[in-house]
Formats: C-alpha cells, sequence, structure tokens
C-alpha cells in the first residue's frame, strides 16, 4: 500500500491571538474525493493552504504522498499537484490556450493544450481574452490550469462559489472526470449538495476543528434513521393523535403544510397514511425525503449552514 | 504555433506573456512611446532656436527722405516711418527699439533710445552703421565671419537625451513595480508559487521582456529625434547603450524593490510618483540642474535620472566617449545592485 495522499496531524495556525486552525487530522487515500465543508470563517482556506505549501503550519504535520514541505523536495511536489486558489485573477490580456499553455509549461509533463479546452469544454472559448470570459468560464479555466500540469492531487477552494447550477455542474462534471482516472482530490465548499455529489468523505469544520467525518451517508444516517414528509391539507389535522403515533418525532406545521419527521421504515410511513386516512385528511402534494448534509450541520452546530455563511460574511464586512 | 510541442519552455512562455499583456494594453504602449514622443514635439517646437529678429526702429518724418529711404530699405534693421509724437510713444512702449529724429534739418539726426535696454544699444550701433554706410564710409580693418553653427547646442538636442532618460524611468519602474503589484493584488503571484516554476525563470522573464522594450523604446525616440529635429548621436554608441542598459537596470531594481510586498496598486503609485517627482524636478531632465545651488549638485548628481542624463547628454552632444561616463555609470550600476540586492531579500509572493 502506497502512502496516502494526504495525511495531516495536529496541524495548528494562529493569526494573531485567533485561532484559525484548531488541530486538525485527517487522511486522504489515493483515489479519494475528499471534501472540506463548513461555514465561511470555519478554516477551510487557512487548512487547504497549509496543505499545499503556501502557509507554514505553526505547529503539526503535513506529508503528501510520504513528502513533507520544506525538505528540499518542494519542487517535486509541485510537480504532483494541481491547485485551484479562491478567487484568483488570471492576466485580463491573456487569451485562453495562452494562459494554459503558460501554466503547462511550468510542469515537466502534462495535458496539452488541446487535451484541456476539450476537457474543459472551452473549445469555443480558446481564443478569447480571460477578461471577456464569464464566471463559469473563467473557473473553468482557472480548474484548467490546476489541471495542466496532469496532477495526482487536486486541491480546489470552494471552486463553485458564486456560480449559477448549470455552470456549477459543468465543473462537478470535469472534476468527477479527472477522479474517475484514479487521481485524488481535496475540496472545500460550503455547498452540502455539492459535498453529497462529489466527495466519498467529507470532514465538517467550524471554528478550525474538524467536529464530524464519514461518507456523506453516514453522516446523514448519524442523524439517526429518519426520514422527512411533507404535504398540504385542506382539513384541519388532529395534530396531537399524529404525534402520538410511536414512528413520528415531531410535527411541524405551516398554514396548509405540514413537516413530519418520522422513523426512516416503509411502516413508518404507512402508520402516517394510515392516521390521515382515519381522521379522513386527503393529503395535497405528498412528498418524502431523507436527511440532507444541511440537517446535518444543523443538528451538530445547533445553527443552519446558510445562517453561519450570513454572519461570516457579516463578520468580515465588520472589520 | 505547436500545441504539439510537448513542453513548452517556461522561460519563452513567460517572456511571451509579458509582452502580449504589455502590447494588448493601449494605455501602457501610449505612455511608454506616444507620451515622449509628443512631449519632444511640443518642447521642441516651443524653444525652437530661431535667427534674432532684426531691431524695430521709427523714422520720424521729420528725417530727410533720402536718410529714410536707406533705413526703410535694410533688412538689418526693421524701420518704420511714423509721426513724432506716435514714434515716441512706441518707444515707450517698447514696441521699437529706437527712433531716428531730425528736429532741424540742418542739425545732425538724434537718436532717442532707452539707454538702460540692450536691445536698443544694439539698434543703435546697427542704424548708424547703416546710415555710415550710405553715406558711404568705407572699412578700415578688414574682418572676416566664420559662423559656427555647433551640432548638439540647440534645445532640443538638450532635451532629447532627458526625455529618454525620463522614458527609461517611466517604463521600467511602472512596467516592473506595478505589475508585480497587480499580480499580487489578483492572487496570481500565489499561484504561481504553488507551480513548479522557477523563481528565477519568472525574475528573468521581466528582464528579457524589459531588454526588449528598452531597445524599441531607444530606436523610437532616437529616430524620431533624427528625423524630426536632426538630432545626431555625437559620440560613442557603445555608451550610449550602456548607460541606456544600465540605467534601465536601475530604475527597474527600485521598480522591483517598491513592487516587492505592496498589495495595493494606489499605494504602489503613490509610491512611484513620491520616487520619480524628485528626480523629474531635479535632475535636469527639461532644464540643467546647474541652475540649483552648488551645495544641491552634488547629491543631484547620485540620482539615478541624473545620472542617465548626464550621461546621455556627454555621448549625444558632447561626443563623450564610453570612460567619459564612468561616474554615471557606477551610479547607476549601484542603484541597480543595490535596489535588487534588497528588493530580492524582502519580496513576497503573497
Amino acid at each position: 500500500m502506497s502512502a496516502p495522499a494526504i495525511r495531516c496531524q495536529s496541524l495548528v495556525k494562529c493569526y494573531g491571538d485567533k485561532l484559525a486552525v484548531a488541530g486538525i487530522e485527517l487522511t486522504v487515500e489515493v483515489g479519494e474525493c475528499f471534501g472540506l465543508l463548513g461555514p465561511n470563517g470555519a478554516g477551510k482556506t487557512t487548512t487547504v493552504e497549509m496543505l499545499e505549501g503556501l502557509t507554514k503550519p505553526d505547529s503539526g504535520v503535513v506529508e503528501l504522498f510520504g513528502l513533507a514541505w520544506g525538505l528540499g523536495q518542494d519542487r517535486e511536489l509541485q510537480e504532483r499537484l494541481g491547485v485551484q486558489l479562491q478567487d484568483t485573477q488570471l492576466a485580463d490580456k491573456l487569451m485562453v490556450e495562452e494562459v494554459l499553455r503558460l501554466f503547462r509549461s511550468f510542469y515537466r509533463k502534462g495535458r496539452s493544450v488541446d487535451e484541456l479546452v476539450r476537457d474543459l469544454d472551452l473549445e469555443a472559448e480558446r481564443k478569447q481574452q480571460y477578461h471577456k470570459l464569464s464566471g463559469g468560464q473563467k473557473q473553468r479555466v482557472a480548474l484548467g490550469t490546476a489541471l495542466a500540469g496532469d496532477p495526482e492531487l487536486l486541491f480546489l477552494d470552494e471552486p463553485t462559489t458564486g456560480l449559477d447550477p448549470r455552470a456549477r455542474q459543468q465543473l462537478w462534471k470535469i472534476v468527477q472526470g479527472f477522479q474517475s482516472r484514479g487521481r485524488s482530490v481535496l475540496i472545500t465548499t460550503h455547498y452540502m449538495e455539492e459535498a453529497a455529489a462529489l466527495c466519498d468523505r467529507i470532514a465538517v469544520m467550524d471554528h478550525g476543528k474538524i467536529i464530524a467525518l464519514g461518507t456523506p451517508r453516514s453522516l446523514v444516517d448519524g442523524l439517526g434513521l429518519v426520514q422527512f414528509v411533507e404535504f398540504e391539507a385542506r382539513q384541519p389535522l388532529d395534530e396531537t393523535a399524529m404525534s402520538a403515533l410511536p414512528p413520528v418525532e415531531v410535527v411541524d406545521r405551516r398554514g396548509e403544510g405540514y413537516r413530519l419527521r418520522i422513523d426512516r421504515s416503509l411502516s413508518a410511513l404507512s402508520a402516517v397514511l394510515d392516521e390521515l386516512e382515519r381522521q379522513k385528511v386527503i393529503p395535497i402534494g405528498l412528498s418524502t425525503h431523507q436527511a440532507t448534509l444541511d440537517d446535518v450541520f444543523l443538528h451538530l452546530t445547533g445553527r443552519a449552514l446558510k445562517n453561519g455563511e450570513a454572519a461570516a460574511r457579516a463578520e468580515g464586512a465588520a472589520k | 504555433m505547436s500545441d504539439n510541442a510537448e513542453n513548452p519552455n517556461p522561460l519563452k512562455e513567460l517572456i511571451k506573456s509579458r509582452i502580449r499583456e504589455f502590447l494588448r494594453e493601449p494605455g501602457y504602449v501610449f505612455w511608454v512611446f506616444g507620451f515622449p514622443l509628443l512631449m519632444a514635439i511640443g518642447l521642441g517646437l516651443a524653444f525652437r532656436s530661431k535667427a534674432p529678429e532684426p531691431p524695430r526702429i521709427a523714422v520720424t518724418d521729420a528725417v530727410a527722405a533720402e536718410t529714410a529711404t536707406s533705413l526703410l530699405k535694410s533688412t538689418r534693421v526693421h524701420a518704420e516711418r511714423l509721426v513724432r509724437h506716435e514714434a515716441e510713444r512706441q518707444l515707450a512702449r517698447t514696441k521699437v527699439d529706437l527712433v531716428v529724429d531730425q528736429p532741424d534739418p540742418r542739425k545732425p539726426l538724434v537718436f532717442k533710445l532707452d539707454a538702460a535696454q540692450e536691445k536698443s544699444l544694439l539698434a543703435r550701433a546697427i542704424t548708424e552703421d547703416v546710415l555710415e554706410r550710405a553715406a558711404g564710409r568705407q572699412d578700415v580693418l578688414k574682418i572676416d565671419e566664420h559662423r559656427v553653427s555647433e551640432k548638439g547646442s540647440r534645445y532640443v538636442d538638450f532635451l532629447l537625451p532627458g526625455l529618454i532618460g525620463l522614458n527609461l524611468m517611466g517604463s521600467s519602474m511602472w512596467g516592473i513595480g506595478f505589475n508585480l503589484v497587480l499580480a499580487r493584488k489578483r492572487k496570481l503571484l500565489r499561484r504561481y508559487a504553488v507551480t513548479p516554476m522557477r523563481r528565477s525563470h519568472f525574475l528573468l522573464s521581466y528582464f528579457f521582456s524589459r531588454s526588449m522594450f528598452l531597445v524599441m523604446e531607444l530606436i523610437v525616440l532616437i529616430s524620431f529625434g533624427r528625423l524630426i529635429f536632426g538630432t545626431e548621436i555625437q559620440g560613442s554608441i557603445a555608451g550610449l547603450l550602456a548607460a541606456s542598459v544600465l540605467g534601465a537596470a536601475a530604475f527597474a531594481a527600485i521598480g522591483f524593490l517598491i513592487g516587492a510586498r505592496l498589495t495595493s496598486t494606489e499605494v504602489a503609485g503613490g509610491w512611484m510618483n513620491f520616487v520619480q517627482l524628485p528626480m523629474w524636478l531635479l535632475s535636469g531632465a527639461f532644464f540643467s540642474y546647474e541652475r540649483f545651488p552648488a551645495w544641491l549638485q552634488l547629491p543631484i548628481r547620485f540620482l539615478p535620472l541624473t545620472a542617465v542624463n548626464d550621461a546621455l547628454r556627454r555621448v549625444y552632444n558632447d561626443g563623450g566617449s564610453l570612460s567619459s561616463i564612468a561616474f554615471e555609470l557606477a551610479v547607476l550600476t549601484a542603484w541597480a545592485l543595490l535596489g535588487f540586492g534588497v528588493a530580492i531579500k524582502v519580496f513576497r509572493w503573497q
């Protein structure tokens, strides 16, 4: 078994008296896509930059493929990495293919500009200058610069922030294509659905610490085996009788809409349906869904990820 | 164009990127090439050296017609016939330098002039000579006249090396300092820092692209001076090249130093102006710094722009050789080494 793509232990970084990263342990195996998930200000970017060798940790160990930074092998290591940093702006007046060729030239081996342009779906924009591209196209060029050296390990720091859903999915496809060739990925995001779509394993970060670690499935299951039932009803529902059923944990009512948290089993669902029939309540638009990572974050921190994000932004603006 | 070239050369790609970025930014191109040319045209025309105008004199209507005609026909004075009080009024307003009058036809001519005015004295001498000759005076002494029009003595000849110096300063400092700060601000430097790009390639790309633009700038300004104003290089071409290259290197080093850490382009711009403005004023780009008090002249000679201007002028206008500008070249080398040495110590990628 070869060394893991990433291994870090007791990673700590302070900025002034603010503890940005408070002792992180993680291992990313070769071929794995690993997600760091958390609100802004959770310490994701600082963690990634220590892994990339950009920021020196105050203490702790970082090893990529068994190699550490600052021991004379930095360039060897950099040959094997692809990095996309948060909000880098490339040279405005260079064309897409010129930017890609420039970055390709830094590596001993790599993908040709033709291959990159094709993989990134930038064939039509190949001769466009960078400043004329849309946000999604710019992000794909940035991803292209990271893929130019055909890396074994790809770092992506919030690659889809600010992109529309279509551009986001386009980027996901490229990352999935990369991973399907047996390469490793470390991605930070504050989008739950992004982590769920791409990652084999996820570490949830908050206040510089990992507060949960596992596959998306196991994290959701950690909430307990629950599911949610949602419907609307014109007739009044006897909520007391409904919540008295053993598999029903919570009943939320909003106007004519109801949201029930129940055991994740078919019998629990049929018990709810039976109760509705007994009360002669006809459910409209009935749907069920399983718990998501959003529910996990809410459960772990007591606040919604989106709120955390807004709070972090407000804090940033106040500075 | 070869995508098939499996391994593009990083230094070549970096240099190409620099050149492309420059040429695709019309603003840069204007400030580096257009602005100095406009300046040379404007100042060259404003301070064009002309033959001095002949003195203006007024001949009153009391002067005998024969005498007046000899003055009115002469090309050595610009004479007009006026009534006495009008002539005197014009003299008082210095519209004429001399009034020739003859209040009494039986008595000699009278010159009226302001003896404190050099031009009046000159007008008197020339007018007297014209009249004496008209009256048939013969020269007692034979004197030959050799007219000298020394090359490199006009204002535009003085100005052109100064403009080259300014141009070297502006383009080298902005081209490197500002560019670095912008790349740092856009987090492009950090992006490079996580690739295996060699730091030396990155620095060399600035060196080579600047050198290329330096040659272009020199060609444009020198041939412009030659074609439009007939300004020619009197001295050593090697000296001119040495002064230009070391000058550009000194300014590049200062630009590099300013750009070594800053992340704000506004602050960088402020520093550039802070460094450049005193040199614009002190280093004799537009007029000689010898007009400044003596105690200020020694420090001025150690400014890089002064060294460039002095060296270029000595080569351009005084026919100077490479060894005649040794002091200036040493000053420039010192600036280049000092600036570059400090900059590389304090440089930050992020």
